[in-house]
């Protein structure tokens, strides 16, 4: 870092010795349903300088640990075995003790970056706080010092930023801003806990890539807390994977991505869609859910949703043993894993699905059921408390066009803000639009009447992200799935048979029908609603962000079911989601949507193969992929910035202000891009080009597009090339 | 800023207009004076009382409509409230009273105050220890008790120290005392701060009472908040991360709330005045109902509603004084 003080200490331990050392550590808190065993038993040593990934589901302990080593677990926490930082023993100091390490020699980074920071300092103050609590310097140099963090990390006019305050930053500014607070100080160790899980792909790869540098800087040990396997693969060095408050894998980040040995860390990748995968075969899913880890039961906890198991497993839980150099394993199976070098596949069968005849009708043969022409929804941007008056527009939809034909599957993606969203609303209204048309079943909805609508809201369907929120919690599973058939008119006697067939379609039992909706996890939550919005036999439903509320064992599962659901009954899906793996491995054809505007759109083998706008380019090459080696050879396109606010977009191109072929224009060159919004045009033909050799190309005008090839393209210097 | 401000002082001076026009109406029609000399024995003759009661403009035999135009005039041309039935000036009474309810309120209610937030945030941070369940539920059982029966309890317990001490250590019967008072330097003084004690001490409770309700829920909510988390992982030590972030926090909604009591001060606290014989506002709003003072139900509605909206005003200027994210949008 640069001159002023506090300059790098000496550090007390010399780089590659173990700096961080938890052993047998054990949190437990008590709870109305019983003791809850947190952390039951984990060791590791963290080495100066490394990356070390504990990885595991909602659940699993990865937090509580994180706040075990900061000494910030609830005071109710009972903690027991040893946390050592450079040799001096952790656990037992006391508050005073603890402070003064806190934040000097250990740092942390949380996950939401919105709630994180005091809204009524300034980010300045924050930071200089940091500073003092730890060091005698005086205000001016410790604001000094701020403006460089704030630079360091990549805030534009840092002399000015530091003076606002949280709500004046986007929450990738306010995750900077998080990373220069923990390094204030020049930790030896900072704990990131998922801290990019609230943020956009874009913005994601972006403040990856400050963490990598703060690391750089300050050489301080990263435990990286996720759940995201692709920035684990991208991020760590050492990983540790967590099931019920136990560590059951650990190991270098190649052990554990290409020699896994617990079934649990062999289906967890199993189960990831891969944004690189070709091939869109079933997902490997893990039946049922992580247990609670109240009463466990002795044995394995993995053992209920382990094909493995056998009745050794029930009796004794297995410790961590040593399966190879560096990587240990609690498995009684782990050996026959290894000797029968067994997959994902061959450990959890992947549901066979049947492809119907539909499948191979051409695309052109079918019904259109959904056709959104020049679509436009503008909000009044309203002001005043008193008086109100208008004084601008939010352009959230700015004329989009598609169709979706009978069995096909539509991904619609995007960052949040970029209208995807209002788009499936206003599809659901049955209202006209502010502009544009939008045609269901062949009918204009701005012209329908009573009896049209009713039928068409039968015929038309929704299942929503958050299975928690989208389910009335006072009525039973039962009148949830009956509430449309009863408003349709079904009999009595024909709701209760319906209903039972649903809960069994989705995969649930029908002893549930009497449940209550909290009585229920987030995966068969969703499959409540999935059941709902089957009941009355619609062919078109549109899904918003339906598995991204899930853990990743049980988003596999729920992606199988719609796959499974769309070949067996015909439907349609518009798939809203900004996940562009889980579109991957679901759409056949996908739109890319960037503030209000459709950039890039065409069948998924096209534009994931050969994406050719600069936006797809750089949303591709920011999400992580599992996998290590791939991760570490990758380039990655880090746009610069923000999402520009949809109330004041950019003239012409709506993407140049972040675009990176727009930088590298002459002025005469940008002349298009800053006079019209371009048109989507068929993507142009020929060879792919490396990303590599992309970026350092100089820009040239499209060429010529293949009208025969369903791929079309918003870009003037529309170039297809190779990402994945 | 100033420009929203006006905008927002005009509003308010019409919604004002409307209340105490519609307060008017309802004391002309609902009010009965000339019932108040009827009864009157020996009888007074009936031209009698119609000069009385036209002197006063609240005569039932002239037209609304007249009398209204004759109320507005008076206000708008000699700022002129008019007169109780008996010919006492309102304006002057009014203007008496407020001051006796200020030097009555002020003290419990900044004392009130500031224990109030104390104790709420003391407690908060003690969640569901015995020293806050103590606190809690001795507030709990302050809040359910009626005010009046807290003022006469804190008489009793006065008259029993009282004649412990052998001496009148505290009186409550109005703001002074009305005979001769012994000749030592500041007599005057501390016979008033004699009277003051015991009505202040009231006051304080039943304020503390409430805020610490208040306080121990808003700050309850921002000690799990996670910038407060962020704080303890800077390195604060517990006490500093409280006060500096979650109380200051907390104290967002605590202050409006303040601020809106301000400007209430002077509408004064009915029981304590009545219960302590304190000759305020709260009792004169009273007052002016039973003993049908048509100008004077108007005139203390007119006062009330004033105070309402300066204190809504007051309350949206701390808000912005306290919280940045308001102050900038």
């Amino acid at each position: 870092m640069t001159t002023t003080e506090p300059a790098i200490r000496n550090r007390q331990t010399a780089a590659g010795d173990v700096v961080l050392s938890v052993r047998n550590l054990h949190v437990t808190f008590p709870s109305e349903a019983g003791l809850v065993k947190a952390v039951r038993g984990l060791s590791f040593d963290l080495l100066a300088g490394e990356t070390m990934a504990i990885v595991g589901e909602s659940g699993s302990g990865k937090s509580v640990t994180s706040l075990a080593i900061m000494g910030l677990h609830p005071r109710n926490a009972r903690i027991a075995g040893s946390i050592t930082l450079h040799g001096r023993e952790l656990v037992g100091l006391s508050d005073a003790e603890m402070s003064s390490i806190r934040g000097e020699d250990l740092a942390m980074i949380f996950q939401d970056p919105l709630s994180a920071l005091t809204p009524v300092y300034t980010i300045g103050d924050q930071i200089v706080e940091a500073i003092q609590t730890h060091h005698d310097v005086g205000r001016t140099q410790a604001w000094k010092r701020a403006v460089e963090l704030l630079d360091l990390v990549g805030i534009p006019n840092p002399q000015l930023r530091v003076k606002s305050f949280p709500h004046e930053f986007s929450g990738g500014m306010r995750q900077r801003a998080m990373i220069a607070q923990a390094i204030a100080n020049d930790p030896d160790v900072i704990i990131a806990d998922e801290p990019t899980t609230a943020l956009d792909v874009t913005i994601q790869a972006q403040v990856l890539e400050v963490l990598k540098k703060a690391q750089l800087e300050t050489g301080a040990a990263v435990i990286m807390i996720t759940h995201d396997l692709g920035v684990v693969a991208g991020m760590s060095d050492r990983v540790t994977v967590m099931y019920a408050g136990r560590p059951v894998e650990q190991g270098s980040v190649d052990d554990i991505f290409y020699n896994p040995r617990m079934p649990y860390t062999i289906g967890l990748l199993g189960a990831v869609p891969r944004l690189d995968a070709t091939n869109s075969e079933p997902l490997a899913t893990l039946q049922g859910n992580p247990p609670t880890v109240v009463d466990l039961p002795p044995g394995c906890p993995f053992v209920p949703r382990c094909p493995l198991a056998h009745a050794g497993c029930r009796e004794q839980e297995p410790e961590l043993a040593p399966v190879g150099p560096g990587h240990t394993t609690a498995c009684w199976e782990s050996d026959r894993i290894r000797a029968e070098k067994l997959t994902s596949k061959d450990i959890f069968p992947a549901p066979v699905i049947e492809r119907t005849v539909f499948e191979s009708i051409p695309r052109d043969e079918r019904d259109t059921v959904l056709s959104l022409a020049g679509m436009k929804k503008h909000y009044p941007l309203m002001k005043g408390a008193v008086l109100r008056r208008r004084v601008g527009t939010v352009y959230a939809v700015d004329g989009i066009d598609l169709d979706l034909r009978r069995g096909e599957t539509l991904g619609l993606v995007g960052e949040s803000g970029c209208g995807k969203s209002t788009t499936l609303l206003e599809i659901l209204n049955l209202h006209s639009p502010t502009d544009g048309k939008i045609v269901v079943f062949g009918k204009d909805t701005s012209r329908l009447n009573r009896g049209e609508t009713k039928t068409m809201r039968r015929d038309l369907q929704v299942v929503f992200q958050d299975p928690m929120a989208s389910l009335d919690p006072r009525m039973p599973i039962f009148d949830i799935i009956a509430e449309p058939l009863g408003v349709h008119g079904w009999s009595k006697g024909k709701i209760e048979t319906r209903v039972m067939e649903l809960l069994k379609t989705v995969g649930l039992e029908e002893s549930h029908a009497n449940r209550y909706p909290q009585h229920f996890s987030g995966g068969q939550r969703q499959r409540v609603g999935i059941a709902r919005a089957l009941a009355l036999e619609p062919e078109l439903i549109v899904l918003d962000e339906p598995v991204s509320a899930l853990d990743v064992s049980i988003q596999a599962g729920i992606i199988n079911l719609l796959e499974e659901l769309k070949q067996r009954l015909t439907l349609s899906y518009l798939f809203v989601a900004h996940d562009l793996a889980v579109i991957r491995h679901i759409a056949d054809r996908v739109a890319v949507m960037y503030l209000g505007k459709i950039v890039e759109i065409g069948t998924v083998a096209e534009v994931y193969n050969r994406p050719s706008h600069p936006y797809t380019q750089a949303l591709l090459s920011a999400i992580p992929i599992p996998d290590p080696q791939t991760e570490r050879t990758r380039t990655r396109i880090l746009l610069r910035g923000d999402l520009p606010s949809p109330a004041n977009p950019p003239s012409g191109c709506k993407f140049r202000t972040r675009c990176p072929i727009f930088e590298q224009l002459t002025p005469e060159q940008r002349t298009p891009c800053l006079e019209t919004m371009p048109p989507l045009d068929p993507a142009p033909a020929g060879a792919v080009v490396a990303l590599q050799e992309a970026i350092s190309l100089s820009a040239t005008a499209r060429g010529a597009g293949d009208t025969r090839v369903d791929h079309l393209v918003a870009c003037y210097y529309a170039r297809p090339t190779k990402v994945l | 800023m100033v420009k929203y401000l006006l905008l927002r002082i005009a509003n308010y001076a019409l919604l004002l207009f409307i209340a105490v026009s519609l307060a008017w109406v309802l004391a002309q029609t609902q009010l009965h004076p000339r019932q108040l000399f009827e009864v009157r024995n020996p009888p007074i003759d009936p031209q009698s009382i119609e000069n009385i009661l036209r002197a006063a403009n609240v005569s039932d035999h002239v037209p609304l409509w007249d009398r209204y135009v004759t109320w507005i005039r008076g206000i708008f041309l000699h700022w002129d409230w008019g007169t109780s039935p008996g010919g006492a000036d309102v304006g002057d009474e009014i203007g008496r009273r407020i001051w006796v309810s200020f030097r009555l309120v002020t003290i419990g209610w900044l004392l009130g105050t500031f224990i109030g937030v104390t104790l709420g945030a003391w407690t908060a941070v003690r969640q569901y220890r015995i020293s806050d369940r103590v606190v809690t539920a001795l507030i709990l059982i302050l809040v359910a008790t009626p005010s009046y029966v807290t003022g006469e309890v804190s008489k009793m317990v006065a008259t029993v120290v009282n004649k412990q001490v052998g001496f009148q250590l505290f009186l409550f019967l109005g703001e002074k005392s009305t005979g001769t008072l012994p000749s030592y330097p500041l007599s005057d003084v501390v016979d008033r701060v004699q009277h003051m004690v015991l009505p202040t001490l009231v006051l304080t409770l039943l304020g503390m009472a409430g805020l610490q309700r208040l306080q121990r829920g808003l700050m309850l909510d921002a000690l799990g908040s996670d910038f407060v988390r962020t704080a303890r992982a800077k390195g604060l030590r517990e006490n500093k991360a409280v006060m500096k972030h979650a109380l200051r926090t907390a104290l967002i909604p605590t202050g409006t709330y303040f601020a809106f009591q301000a400007a209430t001060l002077f509408v004064g606290a009915t029981f304590t005045e009545r219960i302590f014989a304190f000759q305020g506002m709260g009792i004169y709003g009273v007052d002016t109902i039973s003993k049908q003072n048509i100008n004077g139900v108007v005139a203390v509605t007119a006062f009330g509603g004033l105070c309402y909206l300066v204190g809504a005003l007051l309350a949206d200027l701390m808000v912005a004084f306290l919280d940045p994210r308001v102050r900038l949008s």
